[in-house]
């Protein structure tokens, strides 16, 4: 392993984040106080409780996996389509690293940041909401996994992309949908049919009801289910990254 | 030629548009030398360049450095190989010294401050090793992406086009440092199409053209070999035309009828000189002064491309 490569890959990405660091923390800040001052307070104070949890606290995971998707996606995505768009992924093709190695270096940067984001957003809620975690060392493995996933979905539209207008095409188009029609803000039991069943096939339920699950122990779908949608998906981008590198889908000519 | 410290064989590259960008190329570098490999834009020179350095696939044949294969000992080879792109690219934001140092630990060594800060020194921009690349200006820029593929210490350097849109002052400063880096066992692989960048750098000439190495010669002996040389006659009185007896070697006389010219083939056994010499004399014209002139790397290389579209064209 050329860990010393994984290292410098890592430490560059993430001195990237530092730049812009102030920005990169306050926007989570003040876009998580906005949800709850519009959720919490406007329609929370109408909804009171979700299966027995407060709506202010119920919104929390789902709070914290948007700000995740979207942060990881942007960080991932940028991270390896910047070196393409300047020429500068010369070097780190030219280098003695490994494909695992380049994505471990970027992926990983990407997913620090996200998480670190999450635990800001998780701290700011606590301003407005008691929020206590039932399982909490399952609920960071949890994190994790979908924040490493998203990393590697980011990684693969870097990749893809062939513009900067390209990258914001996915988060926008796909992943913000998705996520606020899959429960994050409400339960899918609110839902009549057949928007409840339709839902069932948007693979953000599965993500957002997993980690509530850590949180409070209850959630529409069962953690097992979640768990298993999860890695399929971490799966699906580890085949995807996997067949970039073999063929060198823009990357090689 | 024993122990090649680079070896090409049959490498070929057929881009997805059907462009056929290298056919089957062999060469060898040898250990230490500077190799300048020449041709006109579009060549293939940087796909071959590219090829080795693992930033393109090539569709054929294969690359040994001292034995291993490029592919299934890309660790080891690519440790030892650094790469000097055409194209300015760099971090716009990153300062001078961390986008070097990034270049060292990227290829697996450990940080040597003061060893970057030698390489710094010798390509002279310690002095603005803070300052962030988008402040550089174009000569700078190219001796940092210099310092970067120097800064894991590779024994095999490519330079692509290396003076491209250089001044002449840091041309030069380029080929001493070049030299200089010969002298410490680096070897040198650099492209170019500038012809006096070759004759003035390079131990070995390859001459590259529409993706075939169309030949590979030591400079001195590519010179002799296909060099052509003129012969200037100050004559010490004025011809109006060129005598009937002179017809046989077709000299051409200057518009002034100073200066007799004749053109001959500097590798054949029989130059023609000293016939051409004798004639003169039994014609009774005396002449002050003569020399003979080498003709350039450019002559040369004109006349490879063009007997090459001739081949092509029957």
């Amino acid at each position: 392993m050329n860990w010393r490569g994984i290292w410098a890959i890592y430490r560059f990405e993430m001195h990237r984040f530092r730049r812009t660091l102030w920005t990169g923390l306050a926007v989570p800040v003040i876009t998580t106080s906005l949800y709850f001052i519009v959720f919490g307070s406007a329609i929370g104070s109408r909804m009171t409780e979700i299966g027995g949890v407060p709506y202010g606290s119920f919104i929390v995971p789902g709070l914290m996996l948007l700000s995740v998707f979207t942060e990881s996606i942007f960080n991932a995505s940028f991270g390896i389509h910047m070196p393409r768009f300047t020429g500068t992924i010369y070097e780190i093709l030219s280098a003695p690293m490994s494909a695992f190695e380049t994505v471990l270096g970027y992926v990983g940067a990407a997913a620090s940041k996200a998480m670190i984001v999450a635990l800001v957003i998780f701290a700011t809620a606590h301003l407005f909401v008691p929020v206590s975690v039932l399982h909490p060392l399952l609920a960071l493995l949890f994190l994790l996994l979908v924040t490493l996933t998203f990393c590697m979905f980011g990684f693969i539209i870097g990749i893809w992309a062939k513009g900067f207008e390209q990258l914001q095409v996915i988060p926008l188009l796909v992943v913000t949908p998705l996520t606020f029609l899959g429960g994050s803000f409400y339960s899918i039991e609110m839902l009549a049919e057949p928007w409840r069943t339709i839902t069932l096939f948007n693979p953000v339920v599965y993500l957002v009801n997993g980690f509530r699950w850590t949180f409070f122990g209850t959630a529409d779908v069962a953690f097992g289910t979640a768990l298993a949608a999860t890695a399929a998906f971490a799966g699906a981008c580890l085949l995807g990254i996997w067949w970039i590198f073999r063929t060198g889908y823009r990357l090689k000519a | 030629m024993s122990d090649p410290i680079l070896s090409i064989r049959g490498l070929r590259k057929a881009y997805a548009s059907g462009t056929e960008a290298l056919k089957a190329v062999d060469l060898d570098i040898r250990r230490g030398e500077i190799f300048a490999l020449l041709g006109p834009n579009g060549a293939g020179k940087t796909t071959l360049i590219s090829i080795v350095c693992g930033l393109v696939t090539a569709s054929g044949g294969e690359v040994l450095v001292d034995g291993k294969n490029w592919q299934t000992h890309y660790r080891e080879v690519r440790r030892r190989i650094g790469l000097v792109p055409q194209e300015l690219t760099t971090d716009a934001f990153e300062p001078v010294i961390s986008t070097v140092s990034f270049s060292r630990e990227l290829f697996g060594k450990p940080r040597d401050p003061a060893k970057i800060e030698e390489i710094l020194r010798t390509l002279t921009l310690w002095d603005k090793r803070k300052t962030i690349m988008k402040e550089l200006s174009g000569g700078m820029k190219r001796r940092v992406m210099i310092a970067k593929a120097l800064a894991h210490e590779p024994d095999i350097l490519f330079l692509d086009e290396p003076t491209a849109g250089v001044d002449v002052e840091l041309r030069k400063d380029m080929w001493n440092m070049v030299r200089r880096l010969r002298e410490q066992g680096v070897t040198i692989i650099l492209t170019t199409h500038y012809i006096e960048e070759a004759e003035e750098m390079a131990d070995r000439v390859g001459v590259i053209a529409k993706g075939e190495l169309i030949l590979v010669e030591d400079k001195a002996a590519l010179m002799q070999k296909l060099g052509r040389k003129i012969l200037h006659l100050q004559l010490v009185e004025p011809l109006a035309a060129v005598p009937s007896a002179l017809a046989p070697w077709q000299p051409q006389l200057s518009e002034d009828g100073a200066t007799l010219t004749y053109e001959f083939d500097a590798k054949a056994d029989r130059t023609g000189i000293p016939s051409l010499l004798a004639a003169l004399r039994d014609e009774g014209i005396t002449f002050k002064d003569l020399d003979t002139k080498q003709s350039s790397l450019e002559d040369i290389f004109v006349d490879l491309i063009q007997q090459q579209r001739q081949e092509a064209a029957e």
